[in-house]
């Protein structure tokens, strides 16, 4: 198992955009990916789920993944949470 | 057969009709036995789904941008959610449900879910689930969706009604008219028929019903009636009407550079009301040389979040610098609340939204919003005369809490070393009777007066224009209505360099022309399409003919004496009104 935690820093938040993407470069992987938002664990590879997390601006997660992909799994979404998804201002 | 509706937009229109209803869903609960057939009853209805999606989104990024057609992909990826998918294959399986029950179940829980977070972006994305979900369900139950985006073929859209929505995605190309079950000449349907330019007949009752699919229909936008699937007389008829009338028209497009002025040279402006900066060019076709109300709504009601300064600048620097030789554009502050939401904006609900917290009121209870939008009509002000209009004054005391707000947003630009034009000229919108009442105490504060007959009217009369059980007693010609009328250009005109304009219906309408003329006003502001017609009537008359046409109106008691003698004096005076 790989955790590790990130500040999602895009203006917007995980919203239909930056969530769709993410969902998208979380089904690349065969591992589980969750993402753990305070109390609730969701489903990485849902956007409905990752939508209902309500995750804005500033708000910080943890990605954790399970399977034999782990490592690359959390390393390409942390950077893609990093990557602030390319907004514009 | 014929049937009467109200006039809504002028013009003949002569097309197959589409019948556009919105189907309610009802998806009725069944026990079922063969789970693996309702599983793949389901799978189906998901993929024909995604296709309809990507076509979708395949057109619209070819005919708008990519950006508009992001939407779809998000509604894709709904269909792919193992949550979602997961929770209405499960729901089959475990309680032997009919699919459209379980697919019905699943969107409701999600709905209610993103219904109930605080954050506005996603408390407005419980739509789409909607959407998605109204999609899965009239596959499920092979339902057409009718899509009015992409047509083939021209066509006269009837409908009991139309949203922004349904008018914002249309076919602007193939749609050739619009008839209607309901509304009136200021509904959105009346308005965008006029800003689009294609006849519109609304208020029809039952065309939705009496209407099949393919029929032909006239819609003679001139006189307010409809043929249905008319006879060869009636199609040939109706096609001399259309040719006479286009050539009336070509007839007004001569006056198109030609300015609004009397024969004994009073001059007046005669600009048009627009909400998007792609409706400038309508108002240049029709030879509008300005914008004397910009309705800066639409930027947000067109927008999934509050646009920021730098987006609503851009929008108003391009409208404004298109008329920097002309007469101007006046920007309308936003005007919220009433029968105008925003997704990403919560309101409470209100017993009365129209005498609830709108417009002015709103923005003065959100001082970061307004400066947001203060500011940014400020900086494009640098690029061309700009004039700043609030809307729903009804005392002296708002005007000078706004114009706080406005002075605070140009210390801060000073500060910043921004650029705006610092003589900027800030005027109201007059349409709370109060207002119009005590023109004489505002005008002190203000440079101009914009008169907004349609909730003047509405306030004034007590009466919902929206509503057909009285609708028929809204009549911007009502004495009571001339009076504030009068009274406030009036009072403008006791200070120097002030002046009225109007941007309500009622300034576009040829029957009130005459008088408005002949009381003073100022600055005529419409739909762009009525420009050409207002102007020929004001070159045909002296201001000496109009201002006692108007003095003898003011006499009269009831606004249907006033209509029939304006009526009368334009056949007297030869002058054609379409």
């Amino acid at each position: 198992m790989k955790r590790q935690q990130v500040t999602v820093t895009n203006k917007a938040g995980l919203h239909a955009r930056a969530a769709s993407i993410f969902v998208s470069e979380a089904g690349k992987y065969e591992s589980d990916i969750d993402v753990i938002y305070g109390e609730t664990r969701l489903n990485a590879k849902s956007i409905m789920g990752l939508m209902s997390g309500g995750i804005g601006q500033g708000a910080t997660i943890v990605i954790e993944a399970n399977g034999d992909d782990e490592e690359e799994a959390v390393d390409s979404l942390v950077a893609l949470i990093e990557s602030g998804f390319d907004e514009e201002d | 057969m014929i049937k009467e509706g109200i006039q809504a937009s002028s013009g003949i229109a002569i097309a197959q009709a589409v019948v556009y209803v919105k189907q309610e869903l009802t998806a009725e609960k069944k026990s079922i036995d063969d789970v693996q057939g309702e599983c793949g009853r389901f799978s189906q209805a998901v993929e024909k789904s995604k296709q309809q999606l990507a076509t979708l989104k395949e057109k619209t990024a070819s005919e708008m941008s990519e950006e508009e057609a992001a939407i779809f992909d998000a509604h894709s990826m709904f269909l792919e959610d193992p949550e979602f998918v997961g929770a209405i294959e499960q729901s089959i399986k475990n309680d032997h449900i009919n699919a459209e029950a379980a697919t019905q179940a699943a969107v409701d829980q999600f709905y209610a879910m993103f219904q109930a977070m605080d954050d506005p972006y996603f408390k407005g994305r419980a739509a789409d689930i909607q959407d998605v979900g109204n999609r899965l369900l009239r596959n499920l139950m092979g339902i057409e969706i009718m899509d009015i985006s992409h047509l083939d073929h021209d066509v006269i859209l009837v409908a009991k009604d139309l949203a922004p929505s349904d008018t914002a995605t249309m076919d602007k190309v193939h749609v050739k008219g619009f008839a209607t079950d309901v509304g009136s000449r200021t509904s959105h349907t009346a308005i965008m028929a006029r800003s689009l330019e294609i006849p519109a007949v609304l208020g029809l009752e039952d065309i939705t019903e009496t209407t099949k699919n393919g029929e032909i229909l006239i819609v003679d936008g001139i006189t307010g009636s409809v043929i249905v699937d008319p006879t060869e007389e009636e199609l040939k008829a109706y096609q001399q009407k259309k040719e006479k009338y286009d050539a009336y028209m070509a007839e007004l497009a001569k006056l198109r550079d030609q300015e609004a002025v009397t024969t004994d040279g009073h001059k007046v402006k005669v600009v048009a009301n627009i909400g998007n900066p792609k409706d400038v060019d309508g108002v240049v076709r029709n030879g509008g040389k300005g914008i004397g109300l910009y309705r800066s709504e639409f930027l947000y009601m067109n927008s999934d979040e509050m646009p920021d300064e730098n987006k609503q600048f851009a929008a108003y620097k391009t409208v404004i610098e298109q008329f920097k030789d002309g007469d101007g554009v006046i920007i309308r502050t936003l005007d919220i609340g009433g029968d105008k939401k925003l997704p990403y904006l919560p309101l409470e609900d209100e017993m009365n939204p129209f005498l609830g917290l709108r417009a002015i009121r709103l923005c003065l209870s959100k001082p970061d919003l307004f400066k947001t939008q203060l500011r940014a009509i400020l900086r494009a002000s640098a690029f061309g005369k700009t004039r700043i209009m609030f809307p729903m004054i009804g005392n002296v005391d708002e005007v000078r809490q706004a114009k706080a707000i406005l002075k605070t947003c140009m210390q801060e630009l000073d500060a910043e070393g921004v650029d705006y034009d610092h003589q900027i000229e800030v005027g109201i919108m007059v349409e709370i009777p109060s207002a119009a009442i005590t023109a004489d105490i505002i005008s002190d504060e203000v440079a101009f007066f914009s008169i907004g007959t349609n909730d003047l009217c509405q306030y004034t009369l007590a009466v919902d224009r929206m509503n057909q059980n009285v609708s028929y007693l809204y009549d911007p010609l009502h004495p009571a209505i001339l009076r504030l009328v009068q009274n406030v250009i009036v009072q403008s005109h006791k200070k120097a360099g002030k002046f009225t304009g109007m941007c309500g219906e009622m300034a576009g309408d040829p029957v009130a022309t005459l008088i408005l003329l002949g009381l003073g006003l100022d600055e005529f502001s419409m739909s762009a399409s009525s420009i050409p017609q207002v102007k020929k009537i004001i070159r045909s008359v002296s201001y000496k003919q109009a201002q006692e046409i108007a003095n003898k109106a003011m006499t009269m008691s009831t606004g249907k004496e006033i209509r029939q003698y304006v009526q009368d004096t334009l056949n007297q005076l030869g002058i054609e009104v379409m």
